[in-house]
């Protein structure tokens, strides 16, 4: 694809020039604003404590936060998560490496698909599998239109946190257009379950790709119609501009990652940095913006999503032939149509099912670029069929942490916002 | 006598009409909702859920009265009906129709309180109704409804002092701040009407209405997203009810005065059509307007409660200072 043809792609680009790209805050100059606001409230004398959530009708998930306020401004937060923990780590040492895929999806519910991928790039990472070019395609479309209804569902709650309702219902009219491909293509809405230890659950059903490109050929224009209703609305610039700021040390000190980083001016994107599935193989630009603040973590979504539907455009123009399951007797579950035909399969069935994979001992890290951010999974392997330990360093539970230091100084009216704007499920962080 | 049973019948069937017009609208504000939002609103009660409203009345009615335990008891019960009864008062002083009308041989004013203070009036009365959301934020013991109080307190005065300087440019023109008068003075063809030459007081007092009703993009008080509820988070039931009432009827009389004051009121647009009666025309403002304050709820996000009171205070308040000084001018140097 040639410079040309991805500016027309991208009617995005002209609202940025609109907006002139600001130089970033210095660490010194984010450090003094946020002094300021420290000095500012710093002589008050009587502060009322608020509990936001876990019931609280705006919050996202049951997240709380009590704030301390000193008038409308918010002195003090005490982020409170684990409101939704179910032990998913604990859950998968008594599970085999197959079985924990369903447990995954229940993790960041709204792109459970990146949770399955994130989970198999680990597990095949610590077996070996080497994953079929068509499964790693169809693993990265299945990716992308997860960023696409995760992104889409974002920014229709985030627009309502700052008043508009009619704007979330027009996200989850476009979103439907996704869910009907994923249930085409693995028959759930929500928990996919589509990702396979060694490729796909599936192969792209009949007639899924003419489809899927009619969506994202189609997406884009809704994504111009949200622009022109959102990006230079003047109360939504007033409302999201230079507020919510991370400065550089509240992005180290909380990891944070993915657009809530990329929108500091750092474009770190495992897609580019690590790549994994077919994102090697396609091409596509990290979206970034400078001014890490609510407007510019909006900007970056919004450019992702142009993005995502050009990445998927490519996938299906690039479309191979072939296995979409690796053949690997030793770790990958063999297709259910041959269990009963087949005697190899068959076996291959049985032992998956009542023993499990086999596994090599060993640690593993694997990270994917998950709509929310950097989804790490850590598996301690001795060799047995169930991991001996897992963990998940999953973006929500990061960016919930960070949630104090973005509260702090800002006004009680934008705390929705700015909560808005990290992105977080909290069945992501809470596990 | 029959000047009393005149009074009798015309408040009866003003605030009649008033009252019978919220059900409705709170149906036409969903099914506006609706269509906004690709929708389709209630469907279920009534031919096109046009009963919606009078099924959630009874419900509403049905449920149980919760009182904080720690709440101020009186204040918390009084609190709704401030806020309403302003908004029925002033309906009685706004004209829909000519005066001295000649009705089986007496002399009748299409007005209920022909009330030569008004336009004073209707802004006193639209003081004490933000009381009422004051009161329930207060007493409620609730610190999102203190809050959502404040607010509203906040708000009213940003916004009270603009647009009562708007409308003394109408005033000028007029030479009055009789409802009946105002209206007498754009008599003619709709280019009569004083939206024209006060163009700017009617930006400025349209905007400030929104917030004065506590509507999108100025409902702070309210501010489900940060608030819950704000001043009616403690609600339950009836009492909430209203409370939502109240907004309505509060919304009818807006519309009505801002009709009244801009748009020539019960005057038709062209002498022409005056066979119709002032009274439809009335009504038939009033529900423009109430349809654009659903448009504007159903399309912006909302204003920070600080951002709101900057543009109150920086914007309008000098802005309709300028609009008074200039229409003074004017006025002195046409009329002498």
């Amino acid at each position: 694809m040639s410079a040309s043809d991805r500016d027309t792609a991208h009617p995005m680009q002209d609202h940025v020039h609109m907006r002139k790209p600001k130089p970033r805050p210095t660490p010194e100059e984010l450090r003094a604003r946020k002094e300021a606001t420290r000095q500012r409230v710093s002589g008050s004398v009587e502060t009322i404590t608020v509990s936001m959530g876990p019931q609280h009708p705006s919050m996202h998930g049951v997240f709380q936060a009590v704030l301390d306020l000193d008038g409308e401004v918010i002195v003090n937060t005490d982020a409170r998560i684990g409101n939704l923990h179910r032990g998913v780590e604990k859950l998968a040492e008594y599970r085999t490496y197959h079985q924990f895929i369903p447990v995954t999806d229940r993790l960041d519910y709204i792109s459970s698909f990146a949770m399955n991928h994130g989970y198999c790039e680990a597990v095949e990472k610590l077996m070996g599998v080497h994953v079929p070019r068509r499964a790693r395609y169809i693993r990265t479309i299945a990716h992308e239109l997860c960023r696409l209804s995760n992104h889409i569902l974002w920014l229709g709650v985030h627009i309502m946190d700052f008043g508009a309702q009619t704007f979330f219902l027009i996200c989850f009219r476009d979103r439907e257009y996704i869910l009907d491909l994923f249930e085409m293509l693995c028959g759930a809405r929500l928990t996919h379950s589509y990702a396979r230890i060694g490729g796909v659950a599936k192969d792209l059903p009949e007639g899924w790709e003419h489809k899927c490109r009619e969506v994202v050929d189609f997406l884009p224009k809704r994504l111009d119609e949200y622009q022109r209703l959102i990006t230079q609305n003047r109360i939504f610039l007033k409302r999201s501009v230079g507020i919510g700021i991370f400065t550089v040390e509240d992005l180290h000190t909380w990891r944070v990652t993915g657009p809530c980083l990329r929108a500091a001016g750092v474009p770190r994107d495992l897609r580019k940095d690590e790549p994994y599935a077919a994102y090697d193989e396609v091409e596509f630009e990290v979206a970034v913006e400078y001014n890490s603040d609510v407007y510019d973590r909006f900007l970056v979504r919004m450019k992702e999503m142009y993005e995502s539907c050009n990445i998927i455009r490519q996938c299906l123009d690039n479309l191979p032939d072939g296995e979409f399951l690796a053949e690997d007797a030793a770790h990958v579950l063999p297709l259910k149509k041959n269990v009963m035909r087949d005697a190899a399969a068959m076996v291959q069935d049985f032992v998956h099912v009542f023993r499990g994979p086999q596994v090599p001992k060993g640690e593993v890290y694997r990270a994917v670029e998950a709509p929310k951010g950097e989804f790490g999974v850590y598996i301690s392997s001795d060799g047995g069929p169930k991991p001996q330990r897992l963990h998940l360093a999953t973006p929500s539970f990061f960016h919930g942490q960070a949630v104090p230091a973005l509260f702090e100084g800002e006004m009680l009216a934008d705390s929705v916002g700015i909560f808005g704007s990290a992105d977080i499920v909290l069945g992501d962080s809470d596990r | 006598m029959t000047d009393f049973i005149f009074l009798l019948i015309k408040g009866v069937l003003w605030v009649a009409v008033g009252v019978g017009m919220v059900p409705f609208l709170i149906y036409f504000e969903r099914k506006w909702a609706g269509f906004f939002q690709s929708r389709v609103g209630p469907t279920y009660a009534g031919p096109w859920g046009s009963l919606q409203s009078f099924g959630d009345m009874a419900k509403l009615l049905s449920k149980e009265d919760v009182v904080p335990e720690r709440a101020d008891k009186a204040v918390f019960k009084l609190a709704p009906y401030i806020l309403f009864v302003p908004g029925f008062l002033v309906m009685a002083l706004i004209p829909f129709g000519p005066l001295n009308v000649d009705i089986f041989g007496h002399k009748v004013d299409l007005v209920i309180a022909n009330f030569d203070a008004g336009a004073i009036m209707f802004m006193a009365l639209g003081s004490i109704a933000v009381y009422g959301i004051v009161f329930a934020g207060w007493a409620s013991n609730n610190h999102w409804s203190l809050l959502g109080g404040l607010r509203c307190g906040a708000n009213m005065v940003s916004y009270e002092i603009a647009m009562g300087l708007a409308l003394v440019g109408i005033f000028l023109m007029a030479d009055s701040v009789n409802f009946s008068q105002i209206v007498d003075g754009q008599a003619g063809n709709f280019w009569n009407w004083y939206f024209i030459p006060q163009i700017v007081a009617f930006v400025i007092f349209f905007i400030s209405s929104i917030a004065e009703l506590n509507r999108d993009p100025f409902n702070v008080a309210e501010a489900e997203q940060e608030l819950v509820a704000g001043h009616m988070t403690e609600y339950s039931g009836m009492r909430w009810g209203l409370f939502m009432f109240g907004e309505y009827v509060n919304m009818v009389v807006m519309s009505a005065v801002i009709a009244t004051l801009f748009f020539g009121g019960w005057r038709a647009p062209f002498t022409a059509l005056d066979f119709i009666p002032g009274f439809i025309w009335l009504i038939g403002k009033v529900l423009f307007f109430i349809f654009l304050y659903m448009w504007i709820r159903w399309t912006l996000p909302r204003y920070r409660y600080n951002q709101l009171m900057d543009i109150g205070w920086k914007i309008f308040l000098p802005l309709a200072i300028a609009n008074l000084a200039v229409t003074a001018v004017i006025v002195s140097v046409v009329q002498r």
